[in-house]
């Protein structure tokens, strides 16, 4: 019990480090583009989903326009429909007496407790208080809480650990956008520190768990042929969505083997809604 | 980047999350519209990861920056920690960089 808290305390640790230092570039990169402090700023705290936040300042920073940048944010965090499916049980706050902090006190993270708190006391709270905690909850739902959910079994335990990895992210995401906001104002070159390099580097570390069937990766990479050899002759931020032309070489054998009516195991277990892999530690 | 596409940014993303936590009962997705929404991140992720790697506006971005993108996604593809991928990414490009290779 406790080994499974310190366990949890250290993963979640280990993602906000980890995103800590990609929030460090993003708000570094998109101050050193030319971009207002404001926007990686505000863009963190209310979008709260960093490859889209990537993706959209990539767009502007190269030329794009604005309404490419929030087409390709959005197409981006469809996915966080089908999550917000898979963990709505422990979104909504906890039904009846039974109070998660039991399981938090021993995980020792303040997030976790303060978070156990909140949804084991919202049973018996006014309504009002209830939708509140729903509200936020989903303002939290990302590829990391909801892989951090989803290893657990016990719905308890599903629940601290979504609202400890959903809450520590959001404070440490900030922070680190914040500070490299501070740091891309003060350092002249961050292309010498190769900071460019690492926006790439997120974005193949966040698609890679999603690669792992053949039709996924034939799309991906007619899609990112097709970007490439547009990127030329198309005004930015086009180039991206024009890559979701790759989902049809990828999809068409898919359609027609439909008539099947077993799905395959891989189907399946990508059907639960939600990542079979850890996208963080590539834990299974 | 205007205020207003921030703002419509958040709100299409929030919508996209609020819904099944207000609706899981009314909404059952199917298995297809799953895979297409997890396949269409997928490819726009490397769709973007591919241009922003080897692209500078119109223009290639030198090699540097591909050097040290490809060396984080083998990283990446062999499990590293994501703290060490993202490191190797700057590293390798800056060394790069440093060395006089653009």
């Amino acid at each position: 019990m406790s080994s499974r808290g310190s366990t949890l305390v250290r993963d979640v640790a280990l993602v906000c480090l980890a995103d800590g230092l990609v929030g460090l570039s993003f708000g570094a990169t998109a101050v050193a583009g030319g971009l207002p402090w404001w926007v990686p700023v505000a863009m963190s705290l209310l979008v709260f989903a960093g490859g889209s936040q990537i993706a959209a300042v990539g767009v502007v920073l190269a030329g794009g326009s604005a309404f490419a940048a929030v087409a390709a944010g959005a197409v981006l965090n469809t996915r966080l429909f089908p999550y917000g499916l898979a963990v709505a049980d422990v979104v909504r706050p906890a039904q009846g007496s039974r109070s998660a902090g039991d399981d938090a006190g021993n995980g020792g993270a303040a997030g976790a407790s303060r978070a156990a708190g909140a949804a084991g006391t919202a049973g018996a709270g006014p309504a009002i208080r209830r939708w509140l905690i729903r509200l936020l909850g989903a303002q939290v739902i990302t590829d990391e809480s909801v892989a951090f959910a989803l290893r657990q079994t016990d719905p308890a335990r599903r629940r601290v650990a979504f609202w400890a990895c959903g809450l520590s992210l959001f404070g440490a995401w900030n922070v680190a956008v914040l500070l490299g906001v501070l740091a891309g104002s003060m350092v002249r070159n961050t292309n010498a520190f190769g900071l460019d390099a690492t926006f790439p580097a997120v974005l193949i570390a966040l698609a890679l768990p999603a690669l792992a069937e053949l039709r996924t990766r034939v799309s991906a990479g007619t899609g990112a042929v097709v970007a490439v050899a547009l990127t030329p002759v198309l005004p930015a931020g086009l180039p991206v969505l024009a890559a979701l032309a790759g989902l049809a070489t990828g999809w068409r054998p898919r359609r027609r083997t439909t008539n099947d009516p077993t799905p395959s195991p891989a189907d399946r277990r990508r059907g639960n809604r939600a990542p079979s892999i850890d996208p963080i530690t590539g834990e299974r | 980047m205007p205020l207003l596409a921030i703002v419509a940014l958040a709100a299409i993303t929030y919508a996209f999350r609020i819904v099944g936590p207000l609706c899981r009962d009314r909404v059952t997705l199917p298995p297809a519209a799953t895979l297409l929404f997890a396949d269409a991140a997928a490819v726009l992720l490397i769709a973007l990861a591919a241009t922003s790697a080897l692209m500078n506006g119109h223009d290639f971005a030198g090699w540097a920056r591909p050097a040290g993108v490809l060396v984080a996604g083998l990283l990446a593809a062999r499990r590293a920690p994501f703290p060490v991928v993202v490191l190797a990414a700057a590293c390798v490009t800056a060394l790069l960089r440093l060395a006089g290779v653009a």
